[in-house]
């Protein structure tokens, strides 16, 4: 069994408004250090399988299909064995 | 003349949509077309001439929206009668689930001010010369209301650039006078945009909401002509 811990981000090119809103909050609060902001999503997958390049390519495949778009989302992961 | 042929309509109804009724009043009562609801858990579509995809939150707009959608059954059948030349009409939540099925190209992305937009716009028809859109005038003006909270159009720049070529950009916001800029844009839509059509012209998706604009008791019928070009093109084709 693997847990798979996927990130998926918008794209660099895309407006990503509510990065933007955050980062202005960040301002007011007087950390002038921090200079971008981007929000993603964080999605848990357990897998129930042997071997962890059956896993990845079980996460690959499910990323591209389901949990981003490719039109406007990158994603990336870690494995973990449980 | 009297004209005995109708068209066929299929509305799709997932979990969520709530703008299936709309556009089933507007077939059935006002234009007097045949219509009946298929529920997103049917494979077949059975004799249908029109495939609408209203609009909604179809599965709560889980993940992104119509990202869950695109892999019911129902939809498994809609992208086949689509790429057998059936057509669609995708308003709202039904555009966003033609994108995310690959329907159309691009993708619609959170408003670009955050905020869920309720409102009526301007719109100039940028293409007059499709099956949706015929009944219109060529730059006409029309004011027909938006409701969404996901509606900016993006997509990379080949493609909005092939879309800009091939004139499938058929809607865009703009002002009362037909200004195509910034200030005209609710929610940051690229090239202002607010409906295209496949290459192919029989699968057309829009964010604004024609159902609610084509009752004469709404004051508003802008929106009808949408529906009145379908079925004119349809009954003369």
């Amino acid at each position: 069994m693997y847990l798979a811990k996927i990130n998926v981000v918008l794209k660099k090119s895309i407006l990503d408004p509510q990065g933007q809103t955050i980062l202005h909050a960040l301002e007011n609060l007087n950390y002038n250090t921090v200079k971008e902001v981007r929000i993603g999503k964080y999605i848990e997958v357990k897998i129930d399988v042997e071997d962890q390049s059956t896993a990845e390519n079980i996460v690959n495949e499910i990323s591209k299909k389901l949990l981003s778009n490719p039109v406007m989302e990158n994603y990336y992961f870690s494995l973990e064995k449980l | 003349m009297i004209v005995t042929k109708k068209l066929n309509v299929g509305i799709v109804v997932f979990p969520g949509s709530n703008c299936d009724q709309d556009c089933f009043y507007v077939f059935d009562e006002i234009l007097k077309q045949n219509v009946k609801y298929i529920w997103h858990k049917e494979s077949i579509l059975g004799k249908v001439d029109l495939i609408v995809l209203p609009g909604g939150f179809s599965y709560g707009d889980y993940l992104r929206c119509g990202a869950i959608a695109r892999f019911s059954p129902v939809m498994r059948s809609v992208v086949e009668f689509a790429e057998s030349g059936g057509y669609v009409l995708g308003i709202c939540n039904g555009f966003q689930i033609l994108c995310e099925a690959g329907l159309l190209p691009g993708a619609l992305l959170k408003n670009k001010s955050l905020t869920f937009i309720c409102d009526t716009v301007n719109l100039r028809v940028e293409n007059n010369k499709t099956f949706f859109t015929s009944e219109y005038n060529q730059s006409e003006i029309i004011r027909i209301p938006i409701a969404h909270g996901e509606g900016r159009y993006f997509a990379d720049e080949k493609t909005i650039n092939e879309l800009e070529a091939n004139s499938q950009v058929v809607l865009r916001y703009c002002s009362p006078d037909g200004r195509v800029d910034d200030d005209f844009n609710p929610n940051g839509s690229l090239n202002n945009i607010a409906g295209i059509i496949n290459e192919r012209g029989n699968v057309f998706g829009l964010m604004p909401h024609p159902e609610r604009a084509s009752d004469t008791i709404l004051r508003n019928v802008d929106g009808r002509k949408i529906f009145e070009s379908i079925i004119k093109n349809f009954i003369f084709r």
